[in-house]
């Protein structure tokens, strides 16, 4: 078993109704859900694996993917999106060679979007690491990333 | 409501509904018309008194034609080329509710294809002919329990998945095919099926669990398999290996002829010849020189003639058989302490037991079968509690999990009864009224409290209280066991202290309760019963009492030999050393099976007259002078009785290939050119009548009463309706009791040093059977599995530099055999388990030839090994 997952664990009884808390918690230690380690989630939970993946997989803030340093989150709100917000996605993913739900293979960075991020009034935006950065356009988007790179932030 | 509509014969369509499963409710084809309450899915509304229904017309017709519609929409595929044309559910519901071209294209959605998975060699899963019905899930959940399969996805994305998405022969998947032979679409269906053109109600011929099936034949093949749902064993179901494993059957190596070895070859002959030659050999070896070993393959009539070959024609007590090398002690112990050596209860009880324990069985993988119905009772409620070295597939549905170290059951049991007692959770009442010797039984427990006990065994003191105090308060308890309990130089004492455990708390006698040794071969429980046993004659009927050898003699005609013969173990290095100079081996491959088997292979090569009979030239068949072609299950008619006792009918399906011929036929040709008397058999059914005068607990069966099903023993009369719980009111005892056994404990024969630091322990894997004569011909079976791999903890694998698939030498001190490693948590560290399936690796070179005092079983769950990387 991983080293970081046993505490995890041990503040559980490993019961099938845990198992959504536990992915969670799981997602906060390691940024992602690895393989392995749902493999000992199942077992502990007493979820078969293949239950596990179906609720990872219906949930949106799971991910199977390691996260890069800087995460990018770009709001596909309907104000950001009458202001520019695909453009400003285009830009994003052309500059940093990734699509959407994907990780940079250096992972520098890691490219998905929100339905809102309820910062509608500075549309179109995004965030970096759960700062927000308001009125984004295709031009300022690699200005922005550079200024990303500064900051130094750990992902979330 | 559903069930109610089509038992009257009103069709209701329906995509998600399985009699076998709890109603989903979500394909919503089975909507229908309820009076005052509007619409309502009929698989999930009970009927309810006058309820008045419409099962079609108006809203109904609507939402149904919408449901079916989209179906349609979103699904794939060429209906004249898939292999579900004609039993398709979607095909005939869409006949029923009648489908417009025009309004269906307007729904096609954009064309999405998703990849066809094909890893599996038996079936196919094309999620592009998949209507989500959910039935493959909830099979593969509640009804196998093996949950390799799920929803992942949300929404128009949704699929049936693997953990991971990844290819279905890498998951979980058992490969039982339950889902396929459920999926009402072409999503999931059989590769290269073809339909059958008559079907023939038989028995499977693999483990002891006997499931009903029948067999699809077109011409003179088999071309499927499907379980009997009306057999009370399986209820329908299959595991692997029996809805998939007959392939062998018409494999090209298959004996068709019989061999005499000549200019130290073997070469064809004619039966004249052969049975010639045969007759020759065994003739100047009558009486202790001749033994026999019978099989726990062939069914009750030809082990009966077999014994009484042996017996009445050769003058010899010397016949046994597999059952040595696995349930032996299960006889000798049980007899003892119950009376009775076979399973006491049901595989039917399991469902309504309380409490269900399972210590050294593997149950999942050895009796696929009862393994899944094990875990179907644990999520229904019932509590379960594993013991066994190995962290096996049936640990994770466990409420309770005992890892303890190979050859310390009888301190862990001890130790759980010792808990029992001390906490006064035994049952004083069915102890005083049914049992006796229970004083002397106590003081024996004394030496196991708990700190000696988790000492020996490894497990936490706590664990094994709350194990004791489970399996005490939750009445019933079914306790299983296997090889595990049986295999070792103490295995009489193992299997005393789980007749010890279920005495203390009543649970002997009862419903779901009980001491059940789970049988490994197919009809291993029968050649016990029929007496190819070195001590007893057909039903248990000892050779030494002189009132049974005079019932034997008047009715065989002929004077029967009254010394106990040797045991499979005892006639192989009897063989050796040239003491017995004339053998019959019938269906048995102790080359691979036996412990210490190149021991085996050298004896036999001793110059003893070897006579192999067999459906393939086997390890031990290459040795032989000749070598005799039998009759496969589906080629020949007779009996099997299961681990449950039960004895049940097999059919022949076709003719045998070539020249070969069923077992009962060779041994009484054989016994005729012999001398024989008695041998003049019609056919297999007059073999059980002549069976039923001489054995009391068969007395009333004949193939006759088993057209309409099987027959659990003891079934003494004609009229009698045979017996699933064995000791209801008195022990097949002497004096009716049963009988407490003090016991010590005793370690292993061999002890780990520093040369051989490691404990190898045999097991079985759930897609090979035995020592692979059948199954390794089977291909898809070898395409899931192809070799042998040794088992060891990644930590032992690390300090050794051993990584996963690394090339290994693993050596004892009597041989060494080269394996690939797989690395897993499931054996703990200092452990390391390979199975004896492939003969390119002969686990059994290894293992401890040293014998259980009584039962004379070897000790192959145990021995001192070294592993390192091969150079």
């Amino acid at each position: 078993m991983h080293p970081r997952l046993r505490p995890i664990l041990d503040s559980f009884q490993g019961k099938p109704e845990e198992l959504i808390p536990i992915l969670q918690r799981v997602q906060g230690a390691f940024g992602y859900l690895p393989a392995e380690v749902l493999a000992d989630v199942s077992r502990f939970a007493r979820v078969p694996e293949s239950s596990v993946y179906g609720v990872a997989t219906f949930y949106d803030q799971f991910r199977f993917t390691p996260i890069g340093r800087r995460h990018i989150l770009v709001c596909r709100g309907t104000s950001c999106h009458v202001r520019g917000a695909a453009d400003v996605l285009r830009a994003i993913e052309d500059h940093l060679g990734i699509k959407e739900g994907q990780t940079t293979p250096d992972l520098a960075y890691s490219l998905e979007t929100a339905p809102c991020l309820g910062a509608c009034a500075r549309s179109p935006c995004m965030m970096v690491n759960r700062k927000v950065e308001a009125g984004v356009t295709p031009a300022s988007v690699r200005a922005l990333l550079r200024k990303a790179n500064g900051h130094g932030a750990e992902p979330r | 409501m559903l069930e109610t509509a089509l038992a009257a014969g009103i069709y209701v369509p329906h995509l998600c509904h399985h009699p076998d499963l709890k109603p989903a409710g979500v394909c919503r084809l089975c909507l229908v018309q309820v009076e005052g309450r509007g619409l309502a899915p009929a698989c999930r509304t009970p009927v309810e008194s006058g309820m008045v229904v419409r099962t079609a017309g108006g809203d109904v017709d609507k939402a149904r034609r919408i449901a079916v519609e989209l179906l349609i929409a979103d699904h794939q595929g060429d209906c004249l080329r898939c292999a579900k044309n004609g039993q398709c559910e979607l095909q005939r519901i869409a006949a029923y509710v009648g489908i417009d071209e025009q309004r269906l294209a307007r729904l096609r959605p954009p064309s999405r294809r998703l990849p066809v998975d094909s890893s599996n060699p038996f079936f196919e899963r094309d999620p592009n002919k998949c209507v989500l019905c959910g039935i493959c899930v909830r099979t593969c959940q509640s009804l196998q329990g093996a949950g390799a399969i799920d929803f992942a996805f949300r929404g128009y994305d949704t699929q049936v998945s693997t953990f991971g998405g990844g290819p279905i022969a890498q998951s979980r998947c058992e490969s039982c095919g339950e889902c396929v032979v459920r999926c009402p679409v072409g999503a999931l269906a059989v590769k290269n099926a073809r339909q059958p053109s008559r079907e023939v109600r038989t028995v499977c011929p693999y483990c002891g669990v006997g499931c009903g099936m029948y067999l699809g034949v077109q011409g003179d093949r088999i071309v499927g398999v499907r379980g009997d749902p009306e057999s009370p064993v399986n209820r329908g179901r299959l595991c692997v290996k029996g809805r998939f494993g007959h392939g062998f059957v018409h494999h090209p190596q298959r004996l068709t002829a019989p061999l005499v070895r000549k200019n130290g070859r073997l070469v064809p002959a004619t039966w004249d010849e052969a049975l010639d030659a045969v007759a020759r050999g065994f003739a100047p070896h009558r009486g202790h020189r001749f033994a026999a070993i019978a099989s726990a393959k062939c069914t009750n009539e030809e082990n009966y003639v077999i014994q009484k070959f042996a017996r009445a024609v050769m003058g010899t007590n010397h016949v046994d058989h597999c059952a040595r090398l696995c349930h032996a002690p299960s006889v000798t112990g049980l007899v003892q302490s119950l009376g009775s050596g076979a399973m006491t209860n049901s595989i039917d009880e399991i469902r309504f037991a309380a409490c269900i324990f399972a210590i050294g069985t593997n149950t999942t993988s050895a009796h696929p079968v009862i393994g899944a119905e094990i875990r179907r009772a644990a999520q229904a409620g019932a509590k379960l509690i594993v013991a066994n070295p190995k962290e096996i597939e049936l640990a994770r549905a466990a409420d309770i999990f005992l890892q303890h170290r190979p050859g310390s059951d009888v301190a862990l049991l001890m130790g759980m009864m010792r808990v029992i007692v001390d906490e006064r959770l035994a049952d004083e009442a069915f102890i005083a009224a049914r049992c006796e010797n229970f004083g002397p039984f106590c003081d024996s427990l004394q030496r196991f409290d708990l700190d000696t006990v988790e000492e020996i065994t490894g497990v936490p003191r706590e664990k094994i209280a709350q194990a004791a105090r489970c399996y005490a308060t939750n009445r019933p308890a079914m306790l299983f066991y296997a090889m595990g309990i049986t295999q070792h130089t103490h295995g009489t004492d193992n299997v005393l202290a789980t007749s010890n455990l279920a005495l203390l708390t009543g649970n002997v006698g009862r419903p779901s309760s009980g001491v059940n040794p789970l049988r490994g071969q197919n009809n291993v429980q029968g050649a016990c019963d029929m007496g190819a046993l070195p001590n007893v004659l057909p039903g248990y009927q000892r050779v030494d009492a002189p009132e049974v050898r005079a019932k034997f003699e008047s009715a065989w005609g002929c004077t029967l030999p009254e010394i106990p013969g040797l045991t499979l173990t005892e006639i192989i290095d009897a063989a050796g050393q040239g003491e017995i100079r004339a053998l019959y081996l019938v269906g048995e491959n102790p080359v691979l099976s036996e412990a210490n088997a190149r021991h085996v292979e050298e004896a036999l090569g001793r110059g003893a007259f070897l006579v192999v009979q067999d459906i393939f030239l086997s390890e031990t068949a290459r040795l032989a002078d000749v070598v005799l072609p039998a009759a496969s299950f589906a080629e020949k008619d007779g009996t099997f009785t299961n681990t449950e006792r039960r004895v049940q009918r097999v059919r022949k399906a076709i003719d045998p290939p070539g020249e070969s011929k069923p077992d009962w036929w060779i041994t009484c040709r054989i016994a005729q050119r012999l001398g024989g008397k008695g041998f003049e058999y019609p056919g297999p059914s007059e073999i059980l009548d002549e069976i039923a005068r001489l054995v009391p607990s068969y007395g009333g069966i004949s193939f006759g009463r088993l057209e309409v099903g099987g027959l659990p023993w003891p079934c003494p009369s004609e009229g009698h309706p045979g017996t699933p719980i064995l000791h209801t009111q008195r022990f097949a005892t002497k004096d009716g009791k049963a009988r407490f056994v003090p016991l010590e404990y005793r370690p292993p024969a061999e002890a780990c040093d520093e040369r051989f630091p490691l404990v190898l322990t045999t097991d079985r894997s759930l897609i090979h059977y035995h020592t692979g004569t059948m199954t390794r011909r089977v291909a898809g079976l070898s395409a899931l599995e192809g070799e042998e791999l040794v088992r060891m903890n990644p930590v032992d694998a690390q300090a050794l530099g051993i990584a996963d698939g690394d090339m290994v030498e693993v050596s004892s001190r009597r041989g060494t055999m080269r394996v690939r490693a797989r690395l897993t948590d499931a054996c703990p560290p200092g452990v390391v388990s390979a199975t004896f399936h492939f003969a390119e690796s002969r686990t059994n070179e290894l293992t401890n030839a040293a014998l259980d005092p009584v039962a004379k079983i070897p000790e192959t769950k145990v021995c001192a090994v070294r592993v390192q990387r091969a150079g």
